[in-house]
């Protein structure tokens, strides 16, 4: 069953197309990564998917996404429950300069949950299944913002998982950490998989083996080939594809 | 190509003395303030004691103390910031998280730069034609507290706007990511996120107007006598001070009026501080 379906999606910013024709399935409960050279788009397009672009006043797009069945750009979306929805973890990580306890409470309290029981409950759930309890159950009214990188981001993934969201979108989340710290969040990546559904950009070849069941191949805005991981890697048919995985440009 | 000037000092010896330069330049900084505070206070405490700081004037200041003054001052202040605060905060929250470039926010912020460099005796004079006479407040508290007003609200408002400008848009994104609404994201990241230096602005604002004699002196009236209602006619202490200094009355207590106003000003500043630093610490985790 597929999570999300794109048909057709066309993305532009002002004059410039940025994303062309792209048609995309994103099966429910895997892993799939966007690979490509900078700029060709993979980014625009996770955050197409979450409505972020909306945030950028020369935004435009045409053709659909459905997230199960739904049209997400269908005038009567709301784009607040989107977003519950499809969470999202950044490149770079971003806590909020508040409390460990109030990062993760955040969505929590935006969305209307009063009862503080309820919200540790959920605080302490999410930062267990981020794999970062361990390390912050004793300092939970600490600022975030004391974290080293690899927990901040962490972090940030406990702060979209307490949302209780279908797709976790990933902006290249261990391009700023240390290999340590990209273990861990690989490992938690493989964790997470059984709940929920991600996607993610990696500039990273080996990571995307190491964490994705399906891979999608952007080039200049163009969505070149998607297929099984280890068949892209192994078998690509185009040769765009085998290019760039050889590392013959990008 | 480069010009081969001769060599007059040696790189080694240019460093030296530009650090001379520059640490002097900080040194003479303090010293100045040092010098001052240290001049008023050393004039004036001599006459501070609790009962110039809680009786009366007698004979329009000759003898007897100042309490109705520092009530004049804190109740002009206290109003000035009641009303310019959100004024300041909401047009800075405006032109960043609403507005976007426009026209409109540079007429915004080219009017908030103009009110900033208006001499603070034509503010005087504004408030004698608007609020007392047009709007019938009269001379008093009230009146005075509103020139106040519009005085600090472009220091509020320059301050606030830079500083919530300053909040990475890594915050916002986070915020909208989890779902939340434009103003649940600056209720909730930016504002906490830019509460040290918009009360930095605050500060900085209310101790300009706690300092005013010109822009007061058509708008509060010079009432000897503590104010109860903002509707009360009122004397701020630089008000009184002026009129000690300049009517010949008595140069002993204006220097003692103004070692209370410098104390009550630094008071502020240094609490403020603290709390600020504390608040950054904990938000920041260091």
């Amino acid at each position: 069953m597929n999570r999300i379906e794109v048909n057709n999606l066309n993305v532009y910013f002002g004059d410039s197309q940025v994303l062309k024709d792209i048609n995309i399935n994103i099966p429910k409960n895997t892993v799939t990564a966007l690979i490509g050279p900078s700029g060709c788009g993979k980014s625009t397009f996770i955050r197409t998917v979450n409505r972020m672009n909306d945030l950028i006043p020369t935004f435009s797009h045409d053709g659909n996404v459905y997230l199960d069945g739904v049209d997400i750009y269908n005038p009567k979306m709301d784009v607040v429950d989107l977003r519950k929805k499809i969470g999202m973890v950044f490149q770079k990580p971003n806590p909020f300069p508040k409390s460990i306890f109030e990062n993760v409470a955040y969505g929590l309290k935006v969305h209307g949950l009063n009862d503080d029981d309820a919200i540790a409950a959920r605080v302490e759930e999410s930062l267990k299944s981020a794999a970062l309890w361990e390390e912050v159950e004793d300092k939970l009214e600490d600022s975030a913002m004391g974290l080293s990188g690899g927990q901040q981001q962490r972090l940030c993934i406990a702060r979209t998982i307490a949302n209780n969201p279908e797709v976790i979108l990933m902006d290249e989340p261990c391009s700023a950490l240390d290999p340590i710290s990209t273990t861990k969040i690989e490992d938690l990546i493989h964790k997470l998989k059984n709940d929920y559904t991600i996607i993610i950009v990696t500039h990273n070849m080996q990571q995307a083996t190491r964490v994705s069941k399906y891979t999608s191949f952007f080039l200049l805005g163009e969505l070149i080939e998607s297929d099984l991981t280890d068949k892209l890697f192994i078998d690509p048919k185009d040769k765009r594809t085998e290019d760039y995985i050889t590392g013959r440009f990008g | 190509m480069s010009l081969n000037l001769p060599q007059i000092l040696s790189p080694k010896n240019s460093q030296r003395i530009m650090n001379a330069i520059f640490v002097c330049s900080g040194l003479i900084t303090v010293l100045i303030l040092i010098f001052i505070i240290g001049y008023i206070l050393i004039m004036g405490l001599p006459v501070v004691n609790l009962e110039f700081i809680f009786s009366n004037p007698i004979d329009s200041g000759r003898a007897g103390g100042i309490f109705p003054m520092i009530i004049s001052s804190i109740y002009v202040t206290l109003i000035a910031g009641i009303v310019s605060t959100p004024l300041g905060v909401g047009a800075a929250v405006y032109l960043v998280e609403y507005a976007g470039e426009s026209k409109i926010t540079k007429i915004i912020r080219f009017g908030a730069e103009t009110l900033a460099s208006i001499p603070s005796i034509v503010y005087g004079l504004f408030g004698l034609a608007f609020f007392v006479v047009s709007m019938g407040l009269g001379w008093s508290i009230l009146s005075g507290g509103l020139v106040l007003a519009i005085m600090a609200l472009p220091t509020i408002f320059q301050v606030s706007e830079v500083t919530i400008s300053s909040i990475p848009s890594s915050y916002r994104e986070g915020s909208y990511g989890l779902g939340a609404t434009k103003w649940q994201t600056i209720y909730r990241v930016v504002l906490p996120a830019a509460i040290p230096g918009i009360v930095t602005g605050i500060i900085l604002g209310m101790t300009r107007a706690i300092s005013e004699a010109a822009a007061v002196m058509f708008a509060v009236g010079s009432a000897l006598s503590v104010p109860i209602s903002m509707f009360d006619p009122g004397r701020p202490l630089p008000l009184h001070l002026y009129v000690l200094a300049t009517e010949g009355i008595s140069l002993e207590n204006a220097y003692g009026t103004a070692a209370v106003l410098v104390i009550l000003v630094l008071a502020v500043t240094i609490i403020a501080n603290f709390l600020i630093d504390k608040y950054q610490r904990q938000i920041m985790g260091r």
